[in-house]
């Protein structure tokens, strides 16, 4: 049970893309909404997503991606959490996702894809309700 | 409007006037209780002008092509020629960026805008770790000499102008376009064209920094002293505030955070000894145009005013032309919509209008499909066809800065000015640019900014059509462009093929001799040329450097 504890977040940028207006926004909605945040930075490989989360002990990790490079680097990270055979953290993607990709990356594990013109408010109660016990 | 005592009479009449609004407002009130602009300008129901009393049209204004600038920087304007079209444009491989280079001359484009996939914009090789996932996603991937001469195949660089957004490895970028050049036998002196170059931003607002803000800032004046004297007309810095607005800044923190990004490149390259009449006049700008057309509008009026002031009296120029603020503009894509996608062509042409407005210098309109993914061939060409048709149909670019002498803008254009000054005045008195940038208070504007424009959104204060008004259940567009994943495979056989070919003695030692450079304080560009020239990569250059000069590592500011 996590009774209590505030919801804790990883938002990261995996990969090369500098655009983090968009994370640090959903940071700040996450924050104001009670939730711990730790914001990675950017160009962050897989590798260090995951080691961070874990480390952090987080129960989200939210990822944002304008470059295209979703395709390869969402599955990956998701790829290496089944090797550390973490299957309890809830991932979530966002930025610029072509409709036609959100099906493989669902399949791949990302819980939801949060394109442009999400309110912060949907991610929150998206979060809020996928954590709870 | 120059008289320090306005007309009794009308302030008067308009006081009545005020009086007689105030009273019908409790039958009928207006649709907001205060209208404020992105800046936080408080915008008047009226302008008169009473609001332009302060305003003295020979110091402020002035003529065009004459100090302040205000007015723009071309005696003539658009009735000479309209501006540079200059669609922002690279996918893939060189190959299939050649065609589209190729498509878009022929569409009627007046100038080529190169994107690099963000593994060249970071100076890594297509076959890097990091670059798994992004080789060609966001622009053409380029690693050496060879990919360079396959993106010019065909096209004569003494007739087009080419801008290249490239920034931390902007000397090897260049230095490969150089080359290219000597092989079509076209003199440097007669390449037209911009690198971006502009390092501080990459910091605060856009990403794709290599190296710590000190040899950053010496490749930069490197290249200022080296392009002197032997590429003239290029523009060796476009000092952006494209990015910051992106981020999202308000206009006055874009104009402010670029001009005390400009005034820091200023005194770089006066500290290394370059006169600030030979660089000043090959400095040019970026800018972003946003929604607001008036707000926008008297935003580039203001930039041109600000820094015509900044290089002539801060810096003692005495050249015009060291001056002027020649800008390139972007419409905005951050306010491009998922949600019906179509409206964004009206978006991008009320933006496209606001630049023409303000007098830029060349323009790139977003296309309607860019907040799905990267534009299609279809809409790139709908994007052409807007500020074609601006330039063609409306009329507009028939007379120079035509919104000068309205109340309003006259007023905005002022009070800009007076924003963006006090902030480049907190600016100074932390030390200047990079050091506000170390210490994270850009940043943290910016992030602000966006925090509040986005709860503006949510809460619906700030409307923004199909999204929290006049929302609809609507199709997603099918006809997307994807870049193919193979296309790393290819680049990556490529590379293979070019280090099995070249000369790896000559490779080895240019690549020697640009160590022994970077360790004294010699220029970097002649043995950056010569190792291109020897088919170095960009991943081999930059790693020479990297061991020389360090990493930047970011300043995060949660």
């Amino acid at each position: 049970m996590k009774a209590k504890r505030k919801i804790r977040v990883l938002a990261a940028k995996p990969g090369l893309d500098g655009h983090d207006r968009g994370i640090k926004v959903v940071a700040s909605a996450l924050m104001d909404a009670g939730m711990e945040v730790i914001y990675t930075g950017l160009r962050q490989t897989p590798q260090q997503i995951v080691e961070s989360a874990i480390q952090e002990d987080v129960d989200v990790i939210a990822m944002s991606i304008l470059s295209g490079a979703h395709d390869y680097l969402f599955p990956k990270v998701m790829e290496l959490l089944r090797e550390k055979g973490v299957e309890d953290i809830l991932v979530l993607g966002g930025g610029i996702i072509p409709e036609e990709d959100i099906p493989i990356l669902r399949e791949a594990g990302i819980a939801e894809i949060f394109g442009p013109g999400t309110k912060t408010k949907e991610i929150v109660r998206f979060i809020e309700d996928k954590t709870q016990v | 409007m120059s008289e320090k005592n306005p007309d009794r009479s009308l302030r008067e009449k308009f006081e009545d006037w005020s009086g007689k609004v105030e009273k019908g407002l409790s039958k009928r009130p207006e649709r907001k209780e205060a209208f404020v602009n992105s800046s936080g300008i408080p915008i008047k129901r009226l302008y008169t002008p009473l609001d332009n009393v302060e305003i003295d049209y020979p110091s402020d204004l002035g003529f065009p092509g004459e100090y302040p600038f205000t007015r723009g920087v071309q005696p003539t304007m658009y009735r000479g020629r309209y501006w540079t079209m200059r669609q922002y444009a690279g996918f893939a491989t060189a190959e299939e960026s050649n065609k589209r280079y190729k498509f878009l001359l022929e569409q009627g484009q007046t100038g080529l805008s190169v994107a690099f996939d963000l593994p060249t914009q970071i100076g890594f090789d297509s076959d890097h770790e990091m670059a798994m996932g992004e080789v060609g996603k966001v622009g053409v991937a380029v690693s050496s000499l060879r990919d360079m001469e396959t993106l010019f195949q065909g096209i004569p660089l003494d007739k087009v102008s080419t801008s290249m957004t490239i920034n931390a490895p902007a000397a090897v970028l260049l230095a490969m376009y150089l080359a290219v050049a000597e092989q079509q036998g076209v003199a440097y002196e007669h390449l037209k064209g911009t690198i971006q170059n502009d390092i501080l931003k990459e910091y605060s607002s856009r990403g794709t920094y290599i190296f710590p803000p000190i040899p950053s800032m010496r490749i930069m004046t490197d290249i200022f002293a080296f392009c002197s004297r032997n590429v003239p007309q290029w523009n060796t810095i476009s000092i952006s505030g494209y990015h910051i607005r992106e981020a999202g800044s308000t206009a006055v923190q874009e104009l402010a955070f670029t001009l005390a990004n400009g005034i820091a490149y200023v005194e770089a390259a006066l500290n290394a000894g370059l006169d600030v009449d030979t660089f000043g006049p090959r400095i040019s700008f970026f800018f972003n145009a946003h929604l607001d057309i008036f707000e926008e509008v008297a935003k580039f009026r203001a930039a041109r005013r600000l820094w015509a002031k900044i290089m002539k009296e801060r810096f003692q120029a005495k050249n015009p032309k060291s001056m002027m603020v020649r800008f390139h503009t972007q419409t905005a894509g951050c306010t491009l919509t998922a949600q019906q996608p179509t409206n964004n062509i009206v978006r991008v042409a009320f933006q496209a209008l606001a630049a023409v407005l303000g007098g830029t210098q060349s323009l790139h309109t977003n296309s309607m499909d860019e907040a799905l993914s990267l534009p299609s061939e279809e809409a790139v060409q709908t994007a052409l066809r807007t500020q074609q048709l601006i330039a063609y149909e409306t009329g507009v670019s028939d007379t120079t800065d035509p919104l000068a002498g309205s109340y309003y803008v006259e007023k905005l254009t002022k009070e800009i000015c007076q924003r963006v000054e006090a902030y480049i005045q907190t600016i100074d008195n932390m030390g200047g640019a990079p050091v506000a940038i170390e210490q994270g208070y850009i940043q943290k504007e910016i992030q602000e900014s966006a925090y509040t424009y986005q709860r503006e959104i949510e809460q619906e204060e700030r409307a923004v059509v199909g999204v929290n008004r006049f929302q609809i259940q609507d199709e997603k567009p099918n006809n997307l462009l994807r870049v193919d994943p193979a296309v790393r495979f290819s680049q990556i056989e490529r590379l293979k093929q070019l280090k099995a070919e070249r000369d790896h003695d000559r490779v080895k030692n240019s690549l020697a001799e640009l160590k022994k450079v970077a360790e004294s304080d010699e220029n970097l560009m002649i043995p950056i040329l010569d190792a291109v020239k020897a088919y170095a990569t960009l991943g081999e250059i930059c790693d020479v450097l990297r061991e020389v000069f360090g990493e930047y590592r970011q300043v995060t500011t949660f």
